[in-house]
């Protein structure tokens, strides 16, 4: 949702102030929130981006003893490209997009995603739109967003309901056969890894 | 409980906003909400249940009109309220304004005791629970039977650990349903999985 377009009843303070607010709190009792804030920004914007899922992308689409093992526990095949998943998702499972099979991730109780592995989510996925409407919609719903999947393309829907996260692993396009790995990881892109993109 | 961020299959919603280029932050004090929220958990002051349940606890009203950064904001600042962290009151002084928290919470419940063991193939049909307390089972499919795809390893129960409610760690089956079943006559043809805790499912015999 855009922001600070909410009918907020008329005293309730801006919401930055409310940030300012809960910020202080915290000082005022010694938890050093600052420190916090500069590591975690920087992990949001430095670490937790689609180039990791991106490497393990064109490592699955090169090396098929760990595309094998990228199906069969994601969370230990991630961890050999030295990418690390909070303590919660204790799982990761990747999905294996083909020809005929695409697959989507989304979350329509919150916006949970593997974000250490595509980055965090972008604002749409978090929107009610796409909550609402990609389960029951999805053919639509991917078709607005620039996805126009031929009929005989099945799709499977994955909602983030619990700790368990979903990347989806795209088909390699057939004219990158060959190419090395730094090159094939650069154009994998996050919504490739959603599943609201092919490549 | 069935709150309004329960959306799966809402229907009356538009287009998706979706643009190419888009971001997860829009403004410098999103990012701070998100660090803040982070580092209460990392303290220890909540868990990733209690933040969810206070999203989900939002009056209505301000859930839907609210961005997905406030909505994070809001569950923060309730939980410290209700932890003893800080008072609704200084919050409000210091904000210079009105502090719209969630509402209150009903209680937990721990797990379901005649919960089954499942493995993959196995029919399972989502037992017809309201859950007044956390709940992961998103409406869409209560009631409905679906086919187990995988396993998860356990992990702590939601609908107690939101509550301090004391439970065994579970798994949770990521179970395939078709959207057909789902919205009868009102969806369009699509596998649909959802990841569903050990106490949310029954075998189905049919």
């Amino acid at each position: 949702m855009p922001d600070d377009h909410s009918p907020a009843p008329s005293g309730t303070a801006s919401v930055e102030q409310r940030v300012d607010a809960i910020q202080g709190a915290f000082e005022e009792r010694g938890l050093n929130p600052g420190d916090a804030i500069e590591e975690l920004t920087h992990l949001a914007e430095e670490q937790w981006v689609p180039d990791n899922g991106a490497r393990v992308v064109a490592r699955a689409w090169t090396d098929p003893a760990f595309r094998q093992r990228l199906f069969t526990n994601g969370r230990e095949a991630v961890a050999e490209l030295g990418l690390a998943m909070p303590k919660h998702h204790r799982h990761l499972v990747a999905l294996e997009n083909t020809p005929t099979v695409q697959n989507v991730i989304c979350c329509t109780l919150c916006s949970c995603t593997a974000f250490t592995i595509i980055g965090l989510p972008p604002d749409w996925y978090k929107d009610l739109e796409y909550r609402a409407r990609v389960v029951r919609q999805s053919r639509t719903v991917l078709k607005e967003m620039g996805l126009d999947l031929p009929r005989d393309v099945e799709i499977r829907v994955w909602d983030t309901t619990a700790d368990t996260r979903y990347m989806v692993v795209p088909v390699q396009p057939p004219e990158t056969i060959g190419w090395p790995e730094d090159k094939l990881a650069a154009i994998v892109t996050r919504d490739a890894m959603i599943g609201v993109a092919r490549l | 409980m069935d709150g309004m961020h329960d959306l799966g299959g809402k229907q009356g919603f538009g287009a998706v906003r979706y643009t190419l280029d888009a971001v997860a932050f829009h403004a410098p004090w999103e990012k701070r909400v998100n660090a803040l929220y982070a580092f209460a958990v990392k303290l220890g002051i909540f868990n990733m249940d209690e933040y969810r349940h206070a999203i989900e606890r939002m009056e209505p009203r301000h859930y839907l009109s609210a961005s997905y950064y406030e909505r994070s904001l809001t569950s923060l600042a309730t939980l410290c309220v209700e932890k003893g962290i800080v008072t609704r009151e200084e919050l409000e002084r210091r904000a210079g304004g009105g502090f719209p928290l969630s509402m209150g919470s009903a209680p937990g419940r721990t797990n379901v005791a005649s919960r089954g063991r499942f493995k993959p193939g196995d029919r399972v049909r989502v037992r017809i629970d309201h859950v007044a307390g956390h709940v992961r089972m998103p409406g869409y499919i209560r009631g409905k039977v679906g086919v187990v795809v995988s396993e998860s390893p356990v992990y702590p129960f939601p609908d107690a650990h939101a509550h301090s409610v004391e439970a065994a760690d579970e798994p949770t089956y990521d179970v395939r349903f078709r959207a057909e079943d789902l919205w009868p006559d009102s969806a369009e043809p699509a596998l649909v999985h959802a990841a569903v805790f050990q106490s949310y499912l029954e075998p189905s015999i049919a």
